[in-house]
């Protein structure tokens, strides 16, 4: 442990590093995945196509993705993010459209029947009540790129896969270790700060 | 008029045509599937007439914006569909808001509306719909679909999922309530008990056809068809056996 604490001000630019990747791929990936996930909810019969689409991409080896990803993007970040948004979208995606077809119909019959517009009926009542699901998949999805995330040692994006790569590379476990133990610490409070976030918004929406 | 769903293979409202007299109280009477419903769809343009026209005040309601109609039509359905992340406060607002009143007066309007449908407002305002009972869930319902005094308001089975006795009380606030705002009223149900306590008029609807359009008097005393007759005289039984069963349980 000796390496950590003496390296603390590194693994601290390396964590903010990694949220950075994280943060990023998930602003990109629920761009993508929210007109994606509403679509997949109105249209049942395309939803099944898009998943399965979607659930083979998730599939691939994410090593092998990046790999795929350098040849087009070179070294980087970029490679990491676009991989990471992309190994998202299944779980975000069937995440918002399942959120989306469990908002009670009642509901929906009230907010058009009163006079809300297509897009006031959306904003005001559809995606409000389909939160707490929306946010169980943010959370799952957050977690999942935190892991991933790490890959982004081996191709110079940064992050505390830094730390992993070198570790393994020069066979220096507590360096490794100075890596891989910030990360899981930091998936873990990511899933405890969306369990709270979760638990609230389902409290605010429970019928 | 004639309103048919994709799909299906009969009209769902075939050839029906009445006329409604401002401020009355109409009650769309008919077994489940006899098109009462979407008869009443039609009136806010929720379902679109194959054929035929709604008209209100003289104004074709397919030349009216859906959204406009609907926010100067009250709606109230049977499951009720208060918004479950919204204070009863804020569900009662919402059509006020959609047509942009300032603060304060929906404010007023709310606490007064509250009033109107039997809840003290200091109490109710800042609940949500899950902590209240189902009658005082629809009451809320009844408040918001008034809010932005409607012309016309639509009810379909509104209170069919509550308790005899929560179902008693709504009907006679229901009654005081419209005396008050003398909206016209359209009310959906398939029980005659309820239509015979709330209408001024009743529509006896029958697969998609329109049976008798009347007033309860009348329809008791001159039924156009057996039909009626026999929903009536059903009724009327079920309705002695009741009042025998009571003075039996009455009695010492």
């Amino acid at each position: 442990m000796t390496y950590l604490f003496s390296h603390w001000r590194l693994i601290g630019v390396l964590t903010l590093q990694h949220l950075g990747l994280v943060c990023a791929a998930l602003a990109i990936a629920l761009a993508i995945a929210l007109p994606l996930g509403i679509f997949a909810a109105r249209v049942p019969r395309a939803s099944a196509l898009l998943l399965g689409l979607l659930g083979a991409l998730y599939a691939v080896p994410s090593l092998a993705l990046l790999a795929v990803f350098v040849r087009y993007f070179g070294l980087g970040a970029a490679p990491v993010i676009v991989v990471l948004a992309i190994y998202a979208q299944f779980i975000l995606v069937r995440n918002i459209a399942a959120a989306l077809r469990a908002v009670p119909r009642a509901q929906l019959d009230a907010a058009r029947g009163i006079g809300m517009s297509s897009r006031q009926q959306f904003w005001r009542v559809e995606l409000p009540l389909a939160s707490p699901v929306m946010i169980g998949g943010l959370r799952l999805a957050t977690v999942a790129l935190i892991a991933i995330a790490t890959l982004g040692g081996y191709v110079g994006a940064g992050g505390l896969g830094n730390e992993i790569f070198f570790g393994l590379q020069r066979r220096y476990l507590e360096q490794t270790l100075a890596g891989s133990i910030p990360a899981a610490l930091l998936a873990i409070a990511a899933d405890a700060a969306f369990r709270a976030l979760e638990r609230a918004a389902t409290r605010r929406t429970a019928g | 008029m004639v309103a048919r769903y994709p799909r299906a293979d009969r009209n769902a409202v075939d050839g029906v045509s009445f006329a409604i007299p401002a401020g009355s109280f109409s009650v769309l009477l008919g077994p489940s599937g006899c098109g009462k419903s979407t008869l009443l769809r039609t009136v806010n343009r929720l379902v679109a007439p194959a054929s035929g026209a709604v008209t209100v005040g003289g104004q074709d309601v397919a030349s009216i914006e859906p959204t406009a109609l609907r926010r100067a039509t009250g709606y109230v359905i049977q499951a009720v569909g208060l918004f479950a992340h919204m204070t009863v406060a804020q569900n009662i607002a919402v059509v006020p808001e959609l047509l942009h009143w300032d603060r304060g007066r929906i404010a007023g309007r709310t606490d007064e509306l509250l009033e109107l449908v039997g809840l003290d407002p200091e109490r109710y305002r800042s609940r949500f719909p899950r902590e209240l009972s189902g009658g005082e869930q629809q009451r809320v319902g009844v408040a918001r679909a008034i809010a932005a005094e409607p012309q016309v308001l639509l009810m379909d089975e509104p209170f069919g999922a509550v308790d005899a006795i929560a179902r008693r009380s709504l009907q006679d606030e229901m009654l005081r309530i419209v005396r008050i705002l003398q909206t016209t009223v359209l009310f959906v149900t398939h029980d005659v008990e309820e239509a015979l306590r709330l209408a001024d008029r009743i529509a006896v609807m029958r697969d998609g056809k329109l049976v008798q359009y009347a007033t309860p008097e009348e329809m008791l005393r001159a039924p156009a068809s057996p039909y009626i007759a026999q929903l009536f005289a059903v009724n009327a039984d079920v309705r002695r056996y009741e009042s025998l069963r009571n003075a039996l349980a009455a009695a010492p």
